[in-house]
């Protein structure tokens, strides 16, 4: 499904400040797989989910989905394809329009914006039930504005916006990192309920490790840029939090519990 | 005041009002610093009244106003999205070259439309309306523009030109290119001021070089008194609000001016309008105009956010 080979990523090459984000990254990902990413500070998670994106382009490598290469298509145009979700709730949404503006918005991914009437009375019905699964009430407010929505409320919608043209892939990035707990929770059921539906192809991105070895079906962990570990199968089934710890310690040579890594 | 100067302003209001709307639509909807506009309203005014002296229809000078304003805002985003130009310095290198290219459209620094046929003296003519006919004039005008307007902004097109000027990383990241929204947006609000500008010209019956000059600052004005009075909470209160700040604008004017302040001072009392209404931190986060301010103000916004995200983070 998506396959990255000898992806290097460099950021102002050859200046002072040349910083070398991705080197030499090589992931296949499998249909249907999901794929949670960890790693310490500055490993290069988000840079590889933006150059998978498109956000930015690759100073070596190939960026493949579906057998076919991306890497030099714009971000917009791979959009077609690729659904996300950022870290800060205000990133997903638009705050100035309304519910179901946005979930238009969204649910346009990949289709040209004409000069075409922007929701019809079936698609408020679809917006609707999908709103409904959340469980938050905004089934009752599409004509609210998003701005005026909590954080959680707006990372909910963000995930369903993502999802609701089914995306080919999903990225999600430490998307439940700004929300307090309990919203947090909530967020996740149901970003895998979402995903466990539409089977869809995942990469996330999670500073939380149980999590991490809890959800999804593979697990991979980066350090400065490269990756690491490569957790699946039986493997990973028998891997404790404690475990995985010690592993990144002596992959790295260095200690996480320094780092913001969040041990429950 | 008299009525006849309730009626001046109510439609010079009207008339002017699509040039608010283009500010609206540019410093608003889009979030882009445009000084276009200065240079878009006088080109309106200057291909109007150019080609009807030719002869031409007045109503179809206003429509090839509107089209001349549509291009001059293309150019604007052209600069910007084609050759990174800011946003800013792309707004004032199209404004200048305008003012060249509005003389060579004119002959001269003034044409009169006195002797010629405008939609208004048409419309005067008929018996009993002649009082009301701008008025009336410019109500169905602004009717027209404004529908037209509000339906757009809620088209599939419309929709991804406002989450540009919204959210831009959002609509990218939704398969939208908002290089092209940017010029969609961009010759959408000029459009509007040059058609402005052809209205105006054959209102006062004569289009000239200086006509445009702090136009901009006009139009933020009103912007800014309608989105006090009326709210911006939903779209058509927006597009509303900009109208009645148009009216109410001009109406301030007329006021001062029957006052006794000179008509030269009008341009200083725009600017501190806005730059009181400016300096009041309430309105200025009420009202967003984000494309207002210094970078170095919305980074600090940004980071403060970061930081309520790490600490809620623990
Ligand atoms: N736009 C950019 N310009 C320059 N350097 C960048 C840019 N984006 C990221 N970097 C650098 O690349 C490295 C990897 O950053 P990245 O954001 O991918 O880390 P991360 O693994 O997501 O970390 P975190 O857990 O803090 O989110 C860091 O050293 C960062 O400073
Ligand atoms: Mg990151």
């Amino acid at each position: 499904m998506l396959k990255l080979v000898n992806v290097n990523k460099i950021f102002h090459p050859g200046g002072v400040n040349e910083k070398v984000a991705l080197k030499e990254v090589t992931l296949q990902v499998q249909p249907g797989e999901v794929v949670t990413i960890i790693g310490s500070n500055g490993a290069g998670k988000s840079t590889l989910l933006n150059v998978v994106a498109g956000v930015y382009g690759v100073e070596g490598g190939k960026v493949i989905l579906d057998n076919q290469e991306i890497s030099h298509y714009p971000e917009h145009f791979r959009a077609a394809w690729i659904g996300r979700v950022f870290q800060d709730p205000l990133q997903g949404t638009a705050a100035s329009m309304t519910l179901e503006e946005n979930l238009t918005l969204a649910l346009r991914r990949g289709h040209p914006r004409r000069l075409r009437w922007g929701i019809t009375s079936a698609e408020r019905r679809l917006f609707k039930q999908n709103l409904a699964l959340l469980g938050l009430g905004l089934e009752e407010r599409l004509a609210a504005r998003v701005g005026l929505l909590s954080g959680g409320q707006r990372q909910a919608l963000t995930v369903l916006m993502a999802t609701i043209a089914t995306p080919k892939l999903l990225l999600l990035d430490e998307h439940t990192a700004a929300l307090d707990p309990r919203t947090a929770a909530t967020v996740m059921d149901l970003t895998e309920k979402i995903i466990a539906q539409h089977r869809l192809t995942t990469l996330m991105v999670t500073h939380n490790l149980e999590q991490a070895l809890r959800a999804g079906s593979r697990t991979i962990m980066m350090h400065e840029g490269k990756i690491i570990l490569d957790l699946h199968g039986s493997e990973r089934e028998r891997t404790t939090v404690a475990q995985l710890l010690n592993m990144f310690e002596r992959a790295s040579g260095n200690s996480l519990v320094n780092d913001r890594v969040l041990l429950s | 005041m008299s009525l006849g100067i309730w009626l001046g302003s109510l439609e010079q209001g009207l008339l002017w009002g699509a040039m608010v709307l283009g500010v609206y639509i540019t410093f608003r909807v889009l979030d882009y610093p445009d000084l276009t506009v200065d240079g878009a309203f006088t080109l309106g005014a200057a291909v109007a009244a150019h080609y009807i002296l030719l002869g031409g229809n007045p109503w179809v000078a206003v429509v090839i106003a509107l089209f001349s304003g549509a291009a001059a805002g293309l150019i604007t985003g052209l600069l910007h999205t084609g050759l990174k130009v800011a946003p800013l310095l792309s707004g004032i290198l199209t404004m200048i070259a305008l003012y060249s290219i509005n003389l060579r459209i004119m002959g001269q620094a003034n044409l009169s439309l006195l002797r010629v046929k405008t939609i208004f003296n048409q419309v005067l003519n008929i018996p009993q309306l002649d009082t009301f006919g701008p008025v009336i004039l410019g109500l169905l005008v602004t009717l027209v523009v404004v529908s037209l307007l509000y339906l757009f902004l809620q088209t599939e097109l419309g929709m991804s030109v406002r989450a540009t000027g919204n959210n831009e990383q959002m609509i990218r990241s939704l398969g939208v290119n908002t290089s092209t929204m940017k010029l969609v947006g961009l010759a959408t609000g000029n459009a509007l001021v040059a058609l402005s500008g052809g209205l105006v010209a054959q209102y006062q019956g004569f289009a000239d070089i200086g006509m445009g000059i702090g136009m901009i600052v006009a139009g933020l004005a009103s912007v800014i008194i309608g989105e006090a009075l009326v709210g911006n909470q939903t779209l058509i209160r927006a597009i509303i609000a900009a109208i009645v700040g148009s009216i109410v604008y001009r109406a301030v004017i007329s006021l001062v001016l029957q006052l006794g302040l000179p008509a030269t001072d009008l341009k200083l009392l725009t600017s501190l309008i806005v730059v009181v209404a400016l300096s009041f931190p309430l309105v200025r986060q009420r009202l967003g105009l984000r494309s207002l301010r210094l970078r170095s103000e919305q980074n600090a916004e940004a980071s403060q956010r970061e930081q309520n995200l790490s600490s809620r983070r623990g």
